[in-house]
Parts: C-alpha cells; structure tokens; sequence
C-alpha cells in the first residue's frame, strides 16, 4: 500500500522494453520521507497522514517548525505534505515512507511546479498563431482584436492575453510506474513530470473519478 | 543541488576517516564499470542527478558492439518477432551517418534493394539490434554520406581503407 510521497525530479532518459521500443522515462529521486503528523477524526474531524522530505540545516528552520519535527524525529525536514486516507490504522509516527512502498506496473499522479516562463505573450501562452513577419506587416507577435466595438463596449471575462505563464502547480496523470530501485530511491516513470530537474514533486497512487482509491 | 560536494572531501585513501567512503565509491564505480565501459564521476556517498541517471543509462549499454565509422560497411542483425517466433534477419549496407552518443547512438545504414534506395536507422544499443558487424572499412572525408543519396551504380562505391 503506497499513501504516496515525496521526491526530486532528476531528469529524463529512456529505456528500452522487452519488444525493443525505445520508452521515455522520468527518473526521480523519492523519499526517503518520515511520517510527521497523524491526523485522526478525534483530533482533526479528518484522518490523513502528514510526510515530511528533504535535508535542510538546522539553522534553517525555526522553532516553531522545529517543535512540529521533534515530535516524530530528530533530522530537519525541508518539504512537509499531507495526504489525505481513510484507513490510518497500523501508521506511526516517524515511520518512514520510502520507494518501497510503489510496484512497477502502478499507476501514480505526479504534481508539481511547472517552468516558469515569466510574462509571456499570446504565442507561447495560448498557442494564436502570429502575423505575418515581412511584407509590410507591423503585426507580427501582436493580439489582433479583443473583441467588437461600441457593443457591448468592453472585453469579454477570459479573454486570453498575455501574461504570467508557468510556475503553478499541475499534476500529470496516470504515469505507469517501470522500475523502483529501492536502494538508490529511485522511481523510473513513464513519460515526462512537471518543472525541472530538481524540481519538488508529489507522488500518489492514480486516483480516477469514479474508481475508489486502493489505499 | 544537495549532493555535490566540495572537492576537499573526494575520496582520499590517505586520511582514516575517508575509507569506508572510498570504498563505497569504489563499487559504485565497478557495478557502472561492469556493465559498460564508461565512467561516472562518483563523489561520496550520495549520487548526483547526473550520475544516477548515467548509470540507469550505462546498465542498458551494450559491452560488445565494434567501433563502427561512417563510411564502413556493417552486415545489422535485426529482431523481427512473427507470432510467437522471434528470428533475426540480415541488413546490410554502407553506414552514411552516425547520430547523437550514448544510449541513444543511431546508425543510418543504406543500401540499394532492387534498384530502390533503402535506409534504416539503427538505435545500436536497442535490444532489437541482434548483432553488428564490420564487413568492410570505408575511407571518406565526411561525417555525413548524404551524397551518396544522389549517385547511381558505380559512384556508390566507398573507397576501403585497411588501416583500421
């Protein structure tokens, strides 16, 4: 049973399958994580596992922080996440959670940070396509029209201009899960992750709309 | 990045406390060396991004393919899976590019096949590649053959070369 966990993203490669076809794959540093907090119906309405990742020094972190850690361990943590569960039974606090816990062949949910592109323009951001670059043109990465005149008199809500792109948390789907190297902390996942190397990513097992969790 | 280490405390066989760390390093490098014949950088303990993806990389790199220059001319092995069965056929031809290095090194073999020009690209370290071999050395003066694409009949020859 995998709650999920947290990881580096390390960068891609591609690996070869049994036929010979040649796989692109994200290998990712995850864990090892230690289990912080515990979260139950009694004390917090909910139940849900708290996981904590990464060196920090421990100058780093304050006291308030720092008291939160003791409780489960000694080392400081730099990332802190919480995943929701139903079942919390059998969980202990400072346990840790590793690469272990995931099985080739699984399928995860890997969220993330995606690269920042500052602010960008229509092209980049929304795909339009771009005028004409000769020929007299003076249109050439410009929006074109945002809208009729007099009526109705102001641009739509949602019209698509440009602005900050990047850099805000999404999550890529149902990766299928090719190796797990427990001794390097290694996931080997099929296809491509948020952000950059060395990016902060979360793991979860796949979770479809309308298919029970499996934890 | 948490995992590179400043070069004072590289592995130093000389000082006591640095031994169990070189010889961590050691196996490191030998399981990497074993499997192919390029080196990766090993610091102590902790791998960097780089290294860790090298040696998921060198794990899948092929020991045995010959040195193989453009120009030359290479008899593939190719896996072609029929049903159930799996059997190994034949390609042969001059070698007119050889691309990207690593895992993803190809090979661009061309021969003519009734009269038609046929080209393949070959990942040599994909399992697909039975084998390959060196028939005949080429002597040309480009990384690239693309000129072979438009000659005919005799001017396809390759000069052979015999010192390699």
């Amino acid at each position: 049973m995998s709650i999920g966990i947290l990881g580096k993203k390390l960068g891609m490669s591609q690996f070869f399958d049994e036929e010979g076809k040649s796989i692109p794959v994200t290998l990712i540093e995850a864990g090892p994580c230690r289990i912080t907090q515990i979260k139950s119906e009694a004390t917090d309405g909910y139940t849900a596992v708290q996981l904590g990742f990464g060196d920090i020094r421990e100058k780093l972190v304050n006291k308030p922080a720092k008291g939160h850690l003791a409780k489960s361990g000694e080392a400081p943590l730099r990332h802190l996440k919480e995943y929701r569960l139903e079942a919390i039974d059998g969980l202990e606090l400072g346990a840790p959670v590793t690469v272990g816990d995931f099985s080739p062949g699984q399928k995860v949910d890997v969220s993330g940070d995606t690269i920042g592109r500052g602010f960008s323009g229509l092209q980049k951001r929304h795909g339009f396509s771009r005028g004409p670059m000769s020929h007299g043109s003076k249109n050439h990465r410009e929006p074109g029209s945002i809208g009729a005149g007099t009526t109705p008199g102001r641009v739509y809500p949602g019209k698509r201009m440009a602005g900050r792109y990047g850099g805000k948390q999404i999550t890529t789907r149902g990766l299928t899960i090719l190796k797990v190297d427990a001794e390097r902390n290694l996931l080997v996942v099929k296809g491509s992750v948020p952000g950059k190397p060395g990016a902060l990513l979360d793991i979860r097992p796949a979770r479809r709309v309308g298919v029970p969790a499996a934890n | 990045m948490a995992t590179e280490i400043d070069p004072s405390t590289e592995v130093d066989p000389q000082t006591p406390d640095a031994e169990p760390q070189s010889v961590e390093a050691e196996t490191a490098t030998e399981t990497v060396m074993a499997t192919a014949a390029t080196t990766v950088k090993v610091t102590t303990g902790k791998l960097s991004a780089r290294a860790l993806i090298d040696e998921f990389e060198a794990a899948q790199l092929k020991s045995d393919l010959p040195e193989i220059y453009v120009g030359d001319t290479v008899k593939v092995g190719v896996r072609i899976r029929e049903g159930n069965k799996e059997r190994v056929q034949p390609y042969e031809g001059v070698v007119i590019a050889k691309r990207h290095g690593g895992l993803n090194q190809t090979i661009t073999v061309r021969r003519i096949f009734q009269g038609i020009g046929v080209e393949r690209v070959f990942m040599l370290h994909s399992p697909q590649v039975a084998s390959v071999k060196v028939e005949r050395r080429g002597k040309v003066r480009r990384a690239k053959l693309f000129y072979l694409r438009d000659r005919v009949g005799k001017a396809t020859r390759v000069k052979q070369r015999f010192d390699r």
